[in-house]
């Protein structure tokens, strides 16, 4: 296996991005994360791309996301119909096989354009769930109710996630929704979906995030601390939610532990949880421990969730705590498919 | 700040979307239409409902035929549930406040994603009793259960209205699944700039700083380099036709003329990328590249496509290939 670290990271999310369209809102981020790379943009050796087409509601929308890029003379390039941390897992294979040093990773999305949660019914088995439409979060509800119902858990656990993940993302100049509540605040609010409350719900967030991947040598010379792949692995389980046991996330656990979560320290977490309940499964599935790990201190997908992006930007996240010096080891998830259906573990190191 | 233009957009399968089923899933839905819940025994003795062509957990096949189809319920369990205040017109079956639930029918070890009517979020809980509420008319879909509706200790489900089939009537092979999704679009700065300049009549298009390539109808990056087309810069409404195509399908678009018509890759005076548009005012026999056009613009102006209606001869005389072959 070559070594292949994260060199440069950058996102950029909003609650509505009312002006520019899709290319041009990610104009400035890859810009800037080829820029951070310190690797110049035509001697990277890939570009892989997630987006969802049904976000705006026209075929092939990654094709004018590679005008952002600048694909003259032609370049490598993939897209994945799926989360950019899938695109940077393509990448990080490409890397592998020795073809290439580099690779840039982007994801975006706009998700106010439409109804995302509508949307996502498209996702769904079309045979017996889409001509019932239940929406993300009808769906995202029902695995809620079965995990609350499993482990004699209350609405009060989940809106303690959803409190700390507001107040985490205070520091983070990126999150869309954020403020210094308690979970009796966020107990107030009027349950929408049942058992679940606003603030337990991603808040619908435009955006995009960037990577730079580099191998060996390269990440040595343009990184002072690159954040090092020290494991990258993705499951997938059954489609149908009720041939599966809800209340626990055997794909995130089996991840896990095929990317080595468990062979050290894990001083930072960020787990792409879009709904409270979800921090809580997929911690338990990962053996965290809140006491000696940070989980989502960006505030996490509940702090910004720009469909697409927003479990690239959880590697990005852990990898520039990393890069920073606040953390020496940490694990990212990322997240597609109905209530938890696919997950990918990715372990960072610094050393 | 640039006023940037918004339009409403809509994607609509007109119709419905129409799926094959498959023999597994066609089985199913017929049992439905029969007022029968029907599910499949797996390998390990487990009872899968809704069935799918393989198992869930080992992938092993599951075919149409044989003794492994047994039926379940009518009565069932629900597994958890959420509720749904806001139904969705045209999608959800129903057009009250309804739960969402996995149920699992009595015989089975597994759940069905279905709705429940049941007045109020407090009449539902996780084990509550329900059983299946069957529309009188069934076509073969999974909404011929129009409902779960609560149980009562002791009490009987209502049975399916009786489906009288037609003489011909076949198994389930096919379903239409209606999809309409709607839409805000933003067209961005530099579409927006390009759509207010031809409700001015003028040809909008942008380069970047780094580099003298001008692009019309820029879509805000110059695609060699990615750069922003921050400049804004007018180019000609004449040109010169680098390819052409003779359409002779009727009906590819509602603005689209008689055939056979001509479309064309046009290279504006003072652009670097092409551009497309209708050519007319000529025979279509006597289109040919290299020749000089002009663009006819439309009496109203718009900011939008209906303000360059064609593109016809100038009368100029046709331009050298050598002029225009790099952009073929």
């Amino acid at each position: 296996m070559r070594d292949v670290a994260v060199v440069s990271y950058v996102c950029s999310t909003t609650a509505r991005e009312a002006v520019c369209n899709e290319t041009e809102m990610i104009v400035p981020v890859l810009h800037e994360a080829v820029e951070k790379s310190g690797i110049p943009s035509k001697e990277i050796g890939f570009v892989c791309s997630g987006s969802l087409d049904y976000l705006q509601g026209g075929p092939f929308a990654f094709v004018s996301g590679l005008d952002a890029v600048g694909a003259w003379p032609p370049v490598r390039e993939s897209h994945v119909e799926m989360d950019a941390a899938w695109a940077l897992y393509e990448a990080w294979v490409a890397i592998q096989t020795g073809e290439v040093d580099s690779a840039l990773i982007y994801g975006f999305g706009k998700s106010s354009p439409g109804d995302l949660h509508e949307i996502m019914a498209l996702q769904l088995d079309p045979y017996y769930l889409l001509p019932q439409w239940p929406s993300m979060v009808d769906m995202a509800a029902l695995q809620a109710c079965a995990f609350l119902d499993a482990n004699d858990a209350t609405e009060k656990d989940l809106a303690e996630v959803a409190a700390r993940s507001q107040r985490n993302a205070q520091n983070n100049p990126h999150a869309v929704r954020k403020g210094n509540v308690t979970a009796d605040d966020v107990l107030k609010q009027p349950v929408t979906h049942h058992p679940l409350r606003d603030a337990d719900i991603f808040p619908i967030t435009d955006g995009s995030a960037a990577i730079v991947l580099a191998a060996g040598d390269l990440a040595r010379k343009v990184s002072r601390r690159p954040a090092w792949i020290r494991g990258i692995e993705h499951r997938i389980e059954a489609h149908s939610l009720g041939v599966r046991d809800l209340t626990h996330s055997e794909s995130t656990r089996a991840a896990g532990v095929a990317a080595g979560v468990a062979d050290g320290n894990v001083d930072v977490a960020e787990l792409h949880a879009q709904f409270s309940h979800e921090e809580l499964i997929l911690a338990e599935a990962l053996g965290l421990d809140a006491s000696k790990t940070a989980i989502n201190p960006s505030g996490g997908a509940l702090a910004a969730n720009a469909v697409m992006s927003a479990g690239l930007a959880r590697i990005g996240e852990v990898a520039q705590r990393i890069t920073n010096g606040e953390a020496n080891r940490g694990v990212a998830h990322a997240t597609s498919g109905p209530c938890l259906q696919q997950n990918m573990v990715v372990v960072l190191e610094g050393n | 700040m640039t006023d940037v233009f918004t339009a409403h957009h809509v994607i609509e399968y007109p119709g419905g979307y129409t799926r094959s089923v498959g023999p597994v899933i066609g089985r199913f839905l017929t049992g439905l239409r029969d007022g029968k819940i029907l599910a499949v025994r797996l390998a390990d003795g487990r009872v899968l409902v809704p069935p799918t062509e393989y198992d869930p957990v080992t992938s092993a096949e599951v075919s149409a035929e044989g003794d492994h189809w047994i039926e379940v319920g009518p009565r069932g369990t629900v597994q958890s549930f959420t509720w749904v205040a806001q139904p969705r017109a045209g999608k959800h079956a129903l057009d009250k406040p309804f739960a969402f639930a996995l149920i699992r029918p009595d015989g089975a070890d597994t759940a069905m994603l279905h709705a429940v009517d049941c007045g109020s979020a407090d009449a539902i809980r996780v084990g509550s009793r329900v059983a299946p509420r069957w529309r009188a008319e069934r076509a073969g879909r999974i909404t011929d259960i129009e409902a779960w509706v609560p149980l009562g200790d002791g009490e009987e489900p209502e049975p399916a209205p009786l489906h009288v089939p037609a003489e011909d009537e076949q198994p389930v092979t096919g379903i239409t699944v209606p999809i309409k999704l709607e839409y805000e679009l933003t067209a961005g700065v530099a579409t927006s700039r390009y759509l207010k300049g031809l409700a001015e009549g003028k040809i909008i298009g942008g380069r970047a700083p780094s580099s003298d390539d001008v692009y019309a109808a820029s879509r805000g990056t110059d695609p060699k380099s990615g750069e922003p087309t921050s400049i804004e810069v007018e180019v000609r409404d004449t040109g010169v036709i680098t390819t052409f195509c003779v359409v002779n399908v009727p009906g590819l678009s509602d603005l689209a003329p008689e055939i056979p018509y001509v479309s064309a890759q046009i290279l504006l005076d003072g652009a670097n990328n092409c551009f497309f548009g209708l050519i007319r005012g000529i025979a279509v026999e006597d289109v040919h590249m290299g020749q000089r056009v002009k663009a006819k613009w439309a009496d109203e102006l718009k900011p939008d496509h209906t303000s360059i209606q064609w593109f016809e001869p100038s009368g100029e005389p046709d331009a050298d290939y050598e002029m225009y072959k790099d952009y073929l």
